[in-house]
C-alpha cells in the first residue's frame, strides 16, 4: 500500500508536511563605494514567511524576479540556513539535518543540472543508487518506470552534456524520483522548453502527485503550469507572502484588469464605457483596461454598438502586473 | 544581533513540540527509515565522506576507462609535461656540478619526494580548486541537495586518473635518487621513506581543502592557491639553502611546507637543516600533518557554513 496515508492532510497529525513559521533570510550585501571603503546593507530577502503545506498537495509557489522564491526553496532543501523564525520538512530541521533530509526530497533545478555533465544520463542514476541507498529492485522498478513514463530509453548512454534542453529536464526530474523522495521541489521546471516538453513534463508531475502522492512545491514564472498543475497558489513579493489561495482567487484578490485592445476604423476620442476605462490611444487603437472579474461580453457589444469597430482582443492580466497591484495595496493601505 | 533575537522571540512565543517522530502507523512507509544509516559525529562524517568519494571516483574511473587509448594518451601527456620540470634540473647540473651545496643526485631526492607527494595529493583531490567556478555558477548548490558530505563530492569530482602520470615521474626520480645517492641506510632512515610520502601528501592535500575554503570568500583565488601548491612543490624541489633565511623559516613555521621534504630529507641525508633545529623534528611530519588536516577540516567548515548563511 503505497497511498494510504496520502490525503489526509486535515488530520492533526502535523502543522503541515513542510512548515515555515515566520522564517526570514537577511543577506549582508557589501557594496563598495571607494578604493577600499566599503558599505554593508542589510537585504531582506525573505521576511517574516509563514505557511504549510500537507501531505501530497501540489503548490505554484510564484513571485517576481528576486521576490524570494529561490531563496525559499534553498531554505526548505538545507541549502540555506535561515537567519530566523522555524523551519521543518517532514519533520526535520533543514539545515542541521541536511544529508538525513536529502534522502527524502528531490529537488529539480531549472538552470543547472544535478546530474554529471560529462557523464551518461545511466551513470548518474547508477550513483544515484549507491549514493542514496536505494534497494536494488526499487532501483529497478523506479528507473524502469521513470524511463518509460519521461521517454529515457534511447538518451541513457548519452552523455548528458548532448541532451537538449527538454531531454536533460526530463533526465532531472527522473534522478530527482529515484530515491521516492516523499517532497518534490521544483524551480523553474519547464523554463526554456518547448510545447511539446513542457506538456510532458506538466502530464508527468501530475501523475506522480496522483498516483504517488508526493508532495510537489513548484516555482515557475510560466501561469500556465500553475493552471494546469496546482489546485493552491502562493504568491511572494520582496519576501513576504502576499497571497495563498486558489489560482482563480488571485485575480480578485489582486483587483487585477483585463485588457480590451480596439481597433476602430479611424482616430476617435477616447471610448466612454464604464467600468473600462481608456488607458492608452495610439492611432486608431485604444486600450481599455476592465476589472478581471467582469465578463468582456456586454462592454464588447457596446463598443461594437456605438463605434465603428475593425478588430478588438482581449489580453488576460499578466503574473507580474496582478502581484505589482496586490503588493502596491498592501503597502499604501 | 537582530537574528538572535528573533530566534529567541519565537521559541517564546511558540513552545515547540517535537514532531520528529510521528507515531508509527503515521510514519511515511517507503523504504526510506533503514535505508539511511549515516553515522553521526565527526566519525560518521569522515566515514560517509570516504564512501561518497569512493563511489564517485569509481564511476570516474570506470567512465575513464571506457576510453583506454585516449586515457593512455592523456598520462603519457601528463607524465611527460611533469618530466620537463626534471629535465630543467638536469640541464642546469649540466653547467654545475653543485646547486647550493647538494649534487644531483641529492636534488633528485627533495625533488623526488616532494613531487610524488604533491602528485598523490593531486591524483586525490585535485578537483579542490574547482570550488570558486562551482560557488559562481551556482552549482555547489546542486551537491549540497545530496545526502553526502560536501567536501567528499568536491574532491571526488572529476577524478582524473590521468594524473598518475605526475606520480610516475615523481617516482621514477625518486627511484634513481635512491639508487644514486651516498647514504648509510639505517632502518630508521628506510621508514622514513614511506612515511615521509605519506605525510607530504597530506601536507598537500590539507593546503589544497584550505584553499579550497578560501574560495568560498574569494571566488576568483583559484590562482592563489595554485601559487601555494603548485609553487610550494617547485620550492620543495631545491634545497633550502638556495633560498633566504626568512624563507625558509617561512615554509617552517608559518605554512608548514618544510615538512613535506625538507627536514626528514635533509635527515636521510646527513645534512644540517639551516634553522638549527633538534634531530626530532624529521619525525614530526606525520603530527604536522594530523594538525594540517584538522586546520583545514576546519577552515573547510567555516567556509561552507559561511556559504550557507550568504548563498555567495
Amino acid at each position: 500500500m503505497d497511498g494510504g496515508f496520502l490525503h489526509d492532510g486535515g488530520s492533526p497529525q502535523e502543522d503541515g508536511f513542510i512548515a515555515v513559521d515566520r522564517v526570514e533570510k537577511v543577506f549582508h550585501v557589501r557594496k563598495r563605494t571607494g578604493f577600499l571603503r566599503s558599505e554593508r546593507r542589510q537585504v531582506r530577502a525573505v521576511d517574516a514567511l509563514s505557511f504549510t503545506v500537507a501531505r501530497g498537495e501540489m503548490v505554484g509557489y510564484i513571485g517576481p524576479n528576486g521576490a524570494g522564491k529561490s531563496t525559499t526553496i534553498k531554505m526548505l532543501t538545507g541549502i540555506l540556513t535561515p537567519s530566523g523564525g522555524r523551519l521543518r520538512v517532514a519533520g526535520i530541521d533543514p539545515s542541521r539535518e541536511r544529508t538525513r533530509l536529502a534522502q527524502r526530497i528531490g529537488v529539480v533545478f531549472g538552470q543547472r543540472t544535478t546530474l554529471w555533465w560529462d557523464l551518461p544520463l545511466i551513470d548518474s542514476y547508477r550513483l544515484m543508487h549507491r549514493m542514496y541507498r536505494i534497494p536494488d529492485g526499487r532501483y529497478r522498478e523506479n528507473l524502469d518506470r521513470l524511463v518509460e513514463l519521461l521517454e529515457l530509453g534511447a538518451l541513457l548512454d548519452v552523455p548528458v552534456r548532448q541532451l537538449s534542453l527538454g531531454q536533460r529536464m526530463r533526465g532531472d526530474i527522473a534522478a530527482a524520483l529515484l530515491h521516492d523522495p516523499e517532497v518534490l521541489y521544483l524551480d523553474e521546471p519547464t523554463i526554456g522548453l518547448d510545447v511539446v516538453s513542457k506538456a510532458k513534463v506538466r502530464a508527468f508531475l501530475r501523475e506522480l502527485n496522483a498516483e504517488r502522492g508526493t508532495t510537489v512545491l513548484l516555482t515557475t514564472h510560466d501561469l500556465q503550469d500553475i493552471e494546469q498543475l496546482c489546485s493552491r497558489v502562493m504568491v511572494i513579493d520582496h519576501g513576504r507572502l502576499v497571497y495563498d489561495g486558489a489560482l482563480a482567487g488571485l485575480h480578485e484578490a489582486g483587483d487585477s484588469e483585463r485588457t480590451l485592445v480596439v481597433d476602430l476604423e479611424r482616430e476617435l476620442p477616447p471610448i466612454e464605457a464604464p467600468p473600462a476605462r481608456v488607458v492608452r490611444v495610439e492611432g486608431p487603437r485604444q486600450w481599455l483596461a476592465f476589472p478581471a472579474s467582469r465578463s468582456a461580453a456586454p462592454l464588447v457589444a457596446r463598443i461594437a454598438a456605438e463605434y465603428p469597430l475593425v478588430d478588438l482582443s482581449v489580453r488576460e492580466p499578466d503574473i507580474e502586473a496582478v502581484i505589482a497591484r496586490m503588493y502596491a495595496e498592501r503597502t499604501s493601505a | 544581533m537582530a537574528e538572535e533575537t528573533y530566534g529567541g522571540v519565537y521559541a517564546d512565543a511558540e513552545p515547540v513540540r517535537d514532531r520528529r517522530r510521528p507515531p508509527a502507523h503515521r510514519r511515511p512507509s517507503p523504504a526510506h527509515p533503514d535505508r539511511s544509516s549515516p553515522g553521526e559525529g565527526t566519525y560518521g562524517r569522515v566515514r560517509e565522506g570516504l564512501r561518497a568519494y569512493r563511489l564517485i571516483t569509481a564511476m570516474w574511473i570506470r567512465s575513464t576507462m571506457a576510453y583506454r587509448a585516449s586515457f593512455v594518451m592523456t598520462t603519457l601527456g601528463n607524465l611527460v609535461a611533469t618530466a620537463l620540470d626534471f629535465v630543467a634540473i638536469l640541464l642546469m647540473f649540466s653547467r654545475v656540478d653543485v646547486l647550493g651545496g647538494y649534487r644531483l643526485p641529492e636534488i633528485a631526492f627533495l625533488y623526488g619526494l616532494s613531487a610524488t607527494a604533491f602528485g598523490l595529493a593531486d591524483l586525490a583531490i585535485g578537483s579542490m580548486d574547482r570550488l570558486g567556478r562551482r560557488v559562481r555558477d551556482g552549482t555547489l548548490d546542486t551537491l549540497l541537495v545530496r545526502p553526502a558530505p560536501v567536501l567528499a563530492q568536491v574532491a571526488a569530482d572529476r577524478f582524473g586518473l590521468r594524473r598518475l602520470g605526475r606520480v610516475t615521474q615523481g617516482a621514477c626520480v625518486l627511484g634513481y635518487a635512491l639508487a644514486a645517492v651516498d647514504v648509510t641506510w639505517t632502518p630508521l632512515k628506510v621508514a622514513l621513506v614511506p612515511l615521509t610520502l605519506l605525510s607530504g601528501g597530506l601536507i598537500f592535500c590539507a593546503l589544497f581543502v584550505a584553499g579550497a575554503a578560501f574560495q568560498f570568500v574569494a571566488q576568483d583565488a583559484s590562482e592563489v592557491q595554485n601559487s601555494f601548491t603548485y609553487g610550494g612543490q617547485t620550492l620543495l624541489q631545491y634545497p633550502p639553502t638556495v633560498f633566504a633565511k626568512e624563507l625558509v623559516r617561512g615554509v617552517t613555521f608559518v605554512l608548514p611546507l618544510a615538512f613535506v621534504n625538507w627536514l626528514p630529507a635533509l635527515y636521510v641525508l646527513g645534512r644540517p637543516y639551516p634553522l638549527h633545529l633538534p634531530a626530532w623534528v624529521a619525525f614530526t611530519p606525520p603530527l604536522v600533518a594530523a594538525a594540517c588536516c584538522a586546520a583545514s577540516g576546519l577552515a573547510w567548515r567555516a567556509g561552507l557554513r559561511s556559504y550557507r548563511s550568504t548563498g555567495s
